[in-house]
């Protein structure tokens, strides 16, 4: 469990980054930190593992101030993710994976065997494990960058935009892949993400910062799409263009859904699943189940 | 005969292979006392450049004062340390290091700065010390800029250690300053080419070992457009370099 107790952040005197922020994350659950730029998401996910310090308050690891910890020491028991992968240019794939591990101590042959065992846990080829990253696409750099957060083992995953920087499709693709690498490790994973669909996908626990670091709102997905507190909120899930209020009609025999503004959303399948996972989070992608 | 035949004549000639003044004697002390003066200045500059590059502290400071240096005329510095300390070697090897020692500091630091922040910032986030940084990511990827401002003060040594005979009997400046003395212009001339050529294969040395250091990983990617957006506040513009830059 992770824990922001009335935490502040101040860069210099007049740009407040993180204002008076508590939030308890569950264990073992994927808390998304949503927000457009400037709203701190970053800064808060970083104080977590002392990237950044905050300027008042405090942040509790299983009830241990985290200020009291080593910053080497805590960074390399929790695992990080960021947009560009942010792997080693001059490392080959399987160095950077066992990075961490090697400063560790662990044997280089261990480390080298473990490495190649992540790879194939993030669903990477072990052929690409002598190539160096720039050799790999944007997709695979991020896989890589998933197995090097993954390399200790670490009880906390923190994500910073991870899937921000690929293609839609690979995107996709990687946020699925994340939901299965949770259901097998149930890490308690920090996500921070501008994008609400992808919030929605993802978060046990979604919350919605405003400029300067303000809590909108927390609450599942389905608390939030339903019950949006203020009009910031339903602007930011896009409850107010209507995206969210999702109709049916009929065209040619096919029942399509549309939301309020006519653009389609998709198809209504009778019988079958509408997607790999059902719930708010499939809801928010624009499949509807009956 | 020209005068070019004749200096080239003049190396050639089998009597400057022998006695205290052989070509060959005056070659390595000419190699040997820009190697000593590099290897003195790099131990000067490297560590501090090094500093500045890693902390992005005192890089305004480094750049006006190896600016400085870069514009004291080293024959002015030369007369005025040897009046100091008198005739001999310490005179020239204080003027070549100092001569020497702004390209190597600039060559130390922006090695270092021209690494992506992101991924020095990356290092730190999984939990490498700073020390672990410097050595295990700053280093082999600044090398490269390292090496090509070492490359630069070899070349600025080694032509004007020629000086270094003006105060004391030592490299191929001996030839130059004998030959002005007794009217030898082949045997100056001469003393010249010797120069050029040590300067030419210390230049393509350095050029090849520029390209060995490059990390493997590094030219592969060198050709390809990365694609840098980021959509989030940039905690990382408060990091120290940044401030250094500004």
């Amino acid at each position: 469990m992770i824990e922001f107790r009335s935490v502040t952040k101040r860069f210099t005197q007049d740009a407040v980054a993180v204002n008076d922020f508590s939030l308890v994350l569950p264990s073992r659950k994927i808390t998304v930190l949503v927000g457009s730029s400037g709203s701190g998401k970053t800064t808060l996910l970083r104080m977590i593992n002392r990237m950044v310090d905050p300027t008042s308050g405090s942040i509790e690891i299983d009830g241990v101030d985290v200020a009291t910890l080593e910053p080497v020491k805590l960074r390399r028991s929790i695992g990080y993710v960021m947009q560009n992968s942010g792997l080693l240019p001059h490392r080959k794939v399987v160095d950077n994976v066992a990075t961490v591990p090697l400063l560790r101590g662990v044997p280089r042959k261990q480390a080298r065997l473990d490495a190649l065992e992540l790879l194939d846990t993030v669903g990477l080829s072990r052929t690409l494990a002598d190539r160096y990253p720039s050799q790999l696409s944007g997709g695979q750099q991020q896989r890589v960058g998933v197995a090097r957060g993954l390399a200790v083992n670490p009880n906390i995953l923190l994500m910073d935009e991870p899937f921000g920087a690929v293609d839609p499709i690979v995107r996709a693709e990687l946020q699925q892949e994340l939901l299965r690498l949770q259901q097998e490790l149930d890490k308690t994973v920090v996500f921070v993400t501008h994008d609400i669909d992808e919030a929605f996908l993802l978060g046990d626990q979604v919350v919605i910062l405003r400029t300067g670091g303000l809590v909108a709102q927390i609450g599942s997905p389905t608390e939030i799409l339903a019950n949006p507190v203020d009009e910031f909120v339903s602007s930011f899930v896009g409850a107010d263009r209507g995206k969210r209020s999702l109709h049916l009609e009929n065209h040619g025999g096919d029942d399509l859904v549309v939301d309020s503004e006519g653009r389609l959303a998709g198809v209504l399948s009778t019988g079958t699943k509408a997607g790999t996972r059902s719930g708010p989070g499939a809801a928010a992608q624009g499949g509807v189940r009956q | 005969m020209n005068l070019f035949a004749q200096a080239v004549q003049w190396i050639l000639d089998p009597l400057n292979y022998v006695g205290v003044n052989a070509i060959p004697l005056r070659v390595f002390e000419h190699l040997a006392f820009t190697l000593v003066t590099l290897v003195i200045a790099s131990a000067i500059a490297i560590p501090i450049g090094f500093f500045i590059g890693h902390t992005g502290r005192g890089r305004g400071l480094a750049v006006s004062v190896a600016g400085a240096f870069r514009a004291i005329p080293t024959l002015g510095l030369l007369t005025l340390v040897a009046l100091w300390i008198g005739i001999g070697l310490g005179a020239p090897f204080v003027a070549l290091t100092i001569l020497a020692i702004p390209p190597i500091l600039a060559g130390a630091y922006t090695g270092f700065e021209a690494i992506d922040r992101r991924t020095v910032d990356a290092a730190r986030a999984v939990g490498m010390s700073e020390g672990q940084i410097v050595r295990g990511v700053e280093v082999p990827l600044g090398l490269p800029l390292l090496i090509g401002g070492i490359r630069s003060a070899a070349l600025q040594v080694v032509a004007t250690a020629t000086l270094a005979a003006y105060i004391a009997d030592i490299g191929l400046g001996r030839y130059l300053f004998t030959g002005l003395k007794t009217r030898d212009h082949a045997e100056m001339l001469g003393g010249s080419i010797l120069v050029i050529l040590l300067a030419l294969a210390l230049e393509g040395i350095f050029a090849t070992i520029q390209r060995f250091v490059v990390p493997r990983g590094v030219i592969s990617s060198r050709s390809k457009v990365v694609r840098v957006r980021s959509s989030r506040a940039r905690p990382m513009v408060n990091s120290a370099v940044e401030k250094g830059t500004q």
